[in-house]
């Protein structure tokens, strides 16, 4: 279970989270939703260490994450990044099996190899595309790599950063089925940020809101049409009158 | 009195902020190299990504700094040519052209060379890297960027970097020998003979540190400035522009630094 507690960070004078409260459950599908730039990437990466939160706490299994110890914290996650984050110079199944080449996880490259093309068909890739290099593919298929790199050492935990961003509505639908799929089939515990209401749909257990640095609403996706909060009915049908300002 | 000395001290802060920015940024590089350093000798070890570094640093630059050490050295032996006629002393090109080449415009070039080459090339890559997320990525791969990307490319400048000088110095020497002997009549073989007398093993030894503190400088430079750059192609392009203008200046600076130390006295 991931647990945040009156998460709080400021960029110079832009107070961006100010004192999120969330609970993850073990084996769900948490979506955080909300408009660019209310602070969901920097919810996501405090909870990775990639940002410092101020103050606040954010704890895993009910161990604050800043003393856990690093290694064996970040083997517990995967995590498909909003462009993909591929690595240039590696090769697709490369980049498939970088943990699965280096550190504790590290074994012999055969086997990675062969590990990353069964990762690749389950991302709907052939197995001639291993040996491609990153800037040879689609948008998609860089997603679908990315997805394939995020799950390659089978992570209790896998957060996805606007996984459907820049690919078209057919390709969208295709990434939002795998990701709950394999979620399902890995047991795992997700969180995704998005604004695509599609992803919302196809992907969540629980949705929650972030708006003006806390979080405005959370409860189960099924309770999401019938809620009353302005701020989520205005996000959820995209309108542009209500309380959320459309100039920011 | 105190609002006449506003435009002084106005002209004194403006003045001030940029030095104190650059010592700050240059207490920033020192910090940056010696986390650089601790992490050298503690693994794990990329062995990959050092085979790369040294094709690219090394082998990859060994065109541009064989142009450039050829051409200097030609020049060079016209220049003292010319320069040595107006107090009859032409005949002691050979020995001025391989103490030049060697104690200062070998290091020099090689390294000013591997700071737009090489500097640039890790700054925009590492950049690169950082503004699509992939420095991130190696983090959520429990992989550290320092140890991945950092040690194996200044390891490689710091090894790769005097071998280059080494192999400049030498073409130079030959640049001058081929304008020396095709163009100003001078025998080739006591052209040789000159040149191998005069040096001393104190000149190509200091040539060598010279290359290597050069090369950690240009390769640490590159990686400290990709690592902290801004957001976007802005971000790219400012992190690589600042990347070559501080290693320039910093291994020129370095060049005065180094050269006093070795023949000061």
């Amino acid at each position: 279970m991931i647990t945040l507690s009156g998460v709080h960070k400021t960029f110079g004078p832009n107070a961006v989270l100010r004192g999120v409260d969330l609970t993850i459950a073990r084996g769900t599908s948490m979506v955080v939703i909300g408009g660019s730039g209310t602070g969901k990437s920097v919810l996501l990466k405090s909870i990775l260490g990639l940002v410092s939160p101020d103050k606040g706490l954010i704890s895993l299994d009910g161990q604050d994450v800043r003393k856990a110890e690093r290694e064996a914290f970040l083997a517990r996650f995967g995590m498909l990044f909003q462009g993909g984050a591929l690595f240039d110079s590696l090769k697709v199944w490369e980049n498939v099996a970088f943990r699965l080449m280096r550190g504790p996880l590290a074994r012999p490259k055969d086997q990675a190899r062969e590990i990353a093309i069964e990762k690749l068909r389950r991302v709907g890739l052939k197995p001639s595309v291993a040996d491609l290099v990153p800037a040879e593919l689609s948008g998609g298929m860089q997603k679908r790599v990315g997805l394939a790199r995020a799950i390659a050492a089978e992570p209790e935990i896998i957060f996805f950063d606007e996984p459907t961003t820049g690919l078209d509505p057919i390709m969208s639908g295709v990434i939002n089925a795998l990701i709950r799929e394999i979620v399902v089939e890995m047991g795992a515990t997700a969180m995704t940020i998005t604004h695509d209401m599609s992803s919302v749909r196809a992907i969540a257990d629980n949705v929650a809101m972030l708006h003006g640095g806390v979080i405005q609403w959370t409860g189960p996706v099924a309770d999401m049409d019938a809620a009353t909060d302005p701020y989520l009915q205005q996000f959820i049908h995209g309108r542009s009158d209500g309380p959320i300002e459309s100039v920011r | 009195m105190a609002q006449g000395l506003a435009p002084i001290s106005a002209a004194l802060a403006a003045l001030g902020r940029p030095v104190l920015a650059s010592l700050a940024a240059l207490g920033r590089m020192t910090i940056y190299g010696a986390q650089t350093l601790g992490h050298i000798l503690r693994p794990p070890f990329y062995a990959r990504e050092f085979a790369s570094a040294l094709l690219n640093v090394g082998w990859l630059s060994l065109p541009v700094v064989g142009l450039t050490a050829i051409f200097t050295g030609g020049a060079l032996a016209l220049q003292i040519y010319a320069g040595g006629q107006r107090f009859s002393a032409e005949a002691v090109v050979p020995q001025i052209v391989a103490i030049g080449m060697v104690r200062e415009l070998g290091p020099v070039l090689v390294g000013l060379m591997i700071a737009a080459r090489v500097t640039s090339s890790i700054a925009a890559e590492i950049a690169t890297m950082k503004v699509t997320e992939q420095l991130d990525a190696l983090v959520t791969l429990s992989t550290n960027p320092m140890k991945y990307l950092t040690v194996p490319r200044v390891l490689a400048g710091f090894l790769c970097v005097p071998l280059l000088v080494g192999i400049g110095d030498i073409i130079g020497i030959m640049g001058g020998f081929l304008v020396a002997t095709g163009q100003l009549g001078f025998n080739p073989a006591s052209y040789i003979k000159n040149t191998v007398d005069f040096l001393q093993t104190a000149d190509v030894v200091s040539s060598l540190i010279k290359g290597a503190v050069f090369g950690f400088i240009a390769t640490l430079i590159g990686c400290y400035y990709g690592m902290n750059s801004g957001r976007g192609a802005q971000g790219v392009g400012g992190a690589t522009k600042g990347a070559v203008a501080s290693a320039s200046i910093l291994i020129l600076a370095a060049n005065f630094i180094l050269t006093s130390v070795l023949f000061g006295s």
